[in-house]
């Protein structure tokens, strides 16, 4: 783990109005995050995992306050401006996989690259070497009905880090399968971060994958509390 | 490839390949862009077909003459007089036996339709054998030319295929007289298919027209060039006379059937405005049921202008399909349709719907119409979807 700061929020305020109601998620959140580190953000329904987690990948934008990715700030891009962004710098996988249910496992994870420059031959290339480090390369041709959740879920994993990103962002990502298979991807994104490198924030409500991680982050009422990881 | 058409030819293959999943929606959308196609074309090549019809049997080379402010043939009368006046006209071709002129008269009578066993009006040409070579098309398909002085007749090919009782060895009954048919004629489709030919003559003897005609068909010289005819009418005060080309003739003649066209337009407008509130609910539903799709593309990094262009290509997919299949099913129901109606000189015209290719462009441009429109909205949406959508739990 590097010793530099990917992520540096400073003064977060995140509130939302509903008619004359205004109810404030964060007040002042501050929080740095270390290259390479994988973090693990915890708390009860409401307390803001997730609206932390689509600030730091760009999809929601705070009140007021500062968000610093490698330097620089991101809270006032533009929506095309974020959009690139995310495309060169993110990696997503979601708690229901997110696949396009009309593609096979291939052209799933095919799709960031289309963002980029790449030939279709080397487009190929990278997406067949992101099935095989999941171990999905027999899988290519496969549509997402015919897979397994978890397997589903490997293929969203190698969409994410097919265009090489730093971040991989993890919005529950084991929710939705059993501990064996949640296990194995949980394992996954462990290898992703030591081997590779992978910054990786994952939100969860389970102590048992955010086990997984080097840091676990509690958040509760919009603040990080200190708390101990109960199994 | 350029990152924005690689990411729209994406979004483009998937909405259309999620489309099974709104089988019946898109059904929807393409049978009613298909059902206005069609109805706009059938108008379009009914009145096309009309148009065609008598357009064709106008020519550049003859100058057709009538009394002054005759619309038509029927209600034109031209004294023996007037004749051999117009016999002596400049810019009138002469042959071997002089100036090559045919008087003609126009009477109407009545004839049993096929399809509604009513009777109808349908002219009885007087002629000549002049005027039978000035048509250019005509062809004798069946039996021989009526002989001069007889009331033997010959049958258009129109009338034939519209009406009861014209066969050829038939004897017909108009009034008091008895007409042999003697023959079958073609004009290459054109308005005089719809006619019965006789002697003018004998038409002028058997309905008490003494020795007037209606109109007198004179061959140019040069053709189109009727500038001395005009001058030599205008200055001799005996000639309260009309004259234009035969082709000018039937291309005004032929427009009297524009309202149909109009009509049509008007029509499938209306219907079009129909199948547009069916269409712009079918995207709506598309642009709800991708939503977490879109939305979750626009996290990967895809530009909100390709979720607009994909919703917008269905959409136009989706009418222009819409549109082929009106246009098949107006070519399948309605293209080469014979049938009559009333034409300008009172009597029935016998012409076939014409389905060409450029009322096909229209009617595809009034689909694609309907997809634009029905698009841009929901393509709209699908742009401003917010990216928050893909992080919904379900």
């Amino acid at each position: 783990m590097s010793e530099k700061n990917i992520f540096k929020l400073t003064n977060l305020v995140k509130r939302f109005t509903k008619g004359k109601e205004t109810l404030s998620i964060f007040e002042d959140l501050n929080l740095s995050i270390k290259e390479g580190d994988f973090v693990a953000i915890m708390g009860p329904s409401g307390s803001g995992k997730t609206t932390l987690l689509n600030m730091l990948g760009g999809v929601d934008q705070p009140t007021s306050g500062e968000v610093e990715f490698d330097g620089k700030g991101i809270e006032k891009l533009s929506e095309n401006q974020l959009a690139k962004w995310r495309a060169s710098n993110v990696g997503f996988i979601f708690q229901f996989y997110n696949l396009m249910p009309m593609l096979n496992a291939h052209r799933n994870v095919e799709l960031p690259l289309l963002l980029t420059q790449l030939k279709s031959k080397e487009r190929s290339q990278r997406v067949e070497t992101a099935l095989e480090l999941v171990g999905l390369k027999d899988r290519a041709k496969h549509m997402p009905g015919e897979l397994s959740g978890g397997q589903q879920q490997r293929v969203a994993i190698a969409r994410a880090v097919v265009s090489d990103p730093k971040l991989l962002l993890c919005d529950e990502p084991t929710g939705d399968l059993d501990r064996q298979t949640a296990d194995e991807i949980l394992e996954m994104l462990q290898l992703l971060n030591r081997e590779f490198g992978k910054t990786i924030i994952m939100v969860t409500h389970d102590p048992s994958a955010a086990k997984f991680a080097n840091r676990v982050l509690h958040l509760d009422k919009g603040k990080f509390v200190e708390k101990e990881l109960s199994l | 490839m350029n990152s924005f058409l690689s990411q729209s030819f994406a979004v483009i293959r998937m909405n259309l390949l999620s489309l099974p999943r709104r089988l019946w929606m898109s059904l929807a959308m393409i049978i009613a862009s298909a059902v206005v196609v069609t109805i706009l074309l059938a108008f379009l090549a009914m009145a096309r077909g009309f148009e065609v019809t008598l357009k064709g049997a106008g020519s550049d080379d003859i100058a057709m003459f009538l009394r002054d402010g005759s619309a038509a043939e029927l209600n034109s009368v031209l004294s023996k007089s007037q004749v051999d006046l117009i016999e002596n006209a400049p810019g009138i071709a002469k042959d071997k036996t002089g100036v090559i002129l045919s008087s003609e008269l126009y009477v109407i009578v009545d004839g049993i339709k096929k399809t509604s066993q009513t009777a109808a009006n349908i002219p009885l040409r007087g002629t000549s054998q002049t005027g039978i070579k000035m048509r250019q098309d005509f062809k004798l398909i069946k039996g021989r030319l009526f002989n001069t002085g007889t009331t033997e007749m010959i049958v258009g090919a129109g009338i034939l295929r519209q009406f009861d009782g014209f066969e050829l060895g038939k004897t017909i009954r108009f009034g008091k007289n008895k007409w042999q048919v003697v023959g079958v004629f073609s004009t290459g489709g054109n308005v005089f298919e719809s006619e019965l030919w006789s002697d003018y003559r004998v038409i002028q003897n058997l309905y008490n027209r003494g020795s007037s005609v209606q109109s007198i068909r004179a061959k140019l010289v040069e053709a189109g060039d009727i500038k001395q005819i005009k001058e030599y009418i205008k200055n001799d005060p005996r000639l309260n006379i009309d004259v234009e080309t035969e082709a000018d003739y039937f291309s005004a003649q032929g427009k009297s059937l524009n309202y149909m066209a109009i009509f049509g337009k008007v029509i499938s407008s209306i219907m079009a405005l129909g199948a547009l509130a069916g269409a712009l609910n079918t995207m709506y539903t598309s642009v709800a049921d991708r939503s977490r799709e879109i939305a979750t593309l626009r996290t990967i990094g895809f530009s909100n202008s390709s979720a607009f262009v994909g919703t917008l290509f269905e959409s136009l997919t989706l009418s222009a399909l819409g549109g082929l299949l009106g246009a098949l099913g107006a070519f399948l129901l309605f293209d080469g349709m014979s049938t009559s109606t009333l034409g300008g000189s009172f009597t029935q015209v016998v012409f076939s719907f014409e389905l060409s290719q450029d009322l096909i462009v229209q009617g595809m441009k009034m689909a694609l119409g309907i997809g634009l429109v029905s698009g841009f909205f929901p393509a709209w949406r699908a742009a401003r979807m917010p990216v928050l959508t893909a992080f919904r739990t379900e």
